[in-house]
């Protein structure tokens, strides 16, 4: 897959609540699907659709071996992810630093008597 | 040190920016809304400038970006129609790119696509300091992801070398 496309599975699967919320538990250690199902209060189906997606997107794996095929956590997606969201972060920390700039500079310029 | 900016992703169609500065909401308005503030400071990175900046600040009113690369002359632009305007707290306003594409731009009258993206902001002041609240919604989560990735281009903006003689500058 190339990476743009990898990149748009790994933002679309982020975008769910719940999907987000199973990331965070297989963060502290695999799981199988009942385990999953048991806190978030979900069919074993609907958690088996959530960890399709997850797997699609490559933030997860399923061990194919073991009957009770444990999820567990991809880091390299994650990382991929967070990495094009802090750049476009960067992009406005910088644009906003030059309007603290502007700001500073309008102030001085026009002091707001209910300041002092 | 500047500010921490935070960016989330609410859904697949979303990017949310949110800022605190130390000014009221009013000055930040203008700096959003008068041309001649706004092309001080939403600039690319250094060689960046913003030659063409029009606004007509009005429910349906347009506005149009142009930036240009002081010396290899490229240069992309932006264009929408203002949507909601309550000075100055929220500002609702449809957002198109064009000239990445390395096609013409045409500066006076883009072409409006029927499915553009949606901006809104919201600037709340509490004693003088004011947290702008950017959320901008694509109309795909591929458009999403291709603006997010905007950041890696030199389009809007990547390197910022020279970034604080930038500042300085405007300072000065």
């Amino acid at each position: 897959m190339p990476p743009s496309s990898s990149l748009d599975a790994t933002f679309a699967a982020l975008a769910d609540p719940t999907r987000r919320a199973i990331l965070a538990r297989l963060v502290t250690g695999e799981a199988s699907v009942s385990e999953l199902a048991e806190p978030f209060a979900m069919s074993q189906p609907a958690i088996s659709k959530h960890l399709k997606v997850l797997e699609r997107a490559g933030l997860i794996s399923r061990s194919h071996d073991a009957q009770r095929r444990p999820a567990r956590i991809e880091a390299k997606p994650l990382q991929e992810a967070s990495m094009w969201i802090e750049r476009y972060r960067e992009l406005w920390e910088a644009a906003y630093g030059r309007l603290d700039s502007l700001l500073a500079d309008l102030q001085a310029q026009r002091p707001d008597p209910k300041e002092d | 040190m500047p500010k921490p900016v935070k960016v989330t992703t609410p859904s697949d169609c979303e990017v949310e920016v949110v800022r605190t500065f130390d000014a009221p909401a009013q000055l930040i308005w203008d700096c959003h809304t008068r041309p001649e503030l706004v092309s001080r400071w939403l600039l690319g990175p250094d060689g960046w400038g913003m030659p063409h900046c029009v606004i007509d600040l009005s429910v349906g009113g347009r506005y149009r970006y142009v930036w240009r690369h002081l010396t290899n002359g490229r240069a992309f632009g932006s264009y929408g129609r203002y949507r909601e305007v309550v000075a100055p707290h929220h500002l609702v306003f449809t957002e198109e790119m064009d000239g990445l594409d390395g096609r013409p731009m045409d500066i006076d009258n883009p072409v409006e696509g029927p499915n553009p993206s949606v901006n809104t902001m919201d600037l709340t002041e509490v004693g003088g300091r004011t947290t702008l609240r950017l959320n901008m919604r694509f109309p795909s989560s591929a458009i999403r992801d291709m603006a997010l990735k905007s950041g890696m281009t030199d389009g809007m903006g990547v390197s910022f070398d020279r970034l604080e003689a930038v500042i300085a500058d405007v300072t000065a």
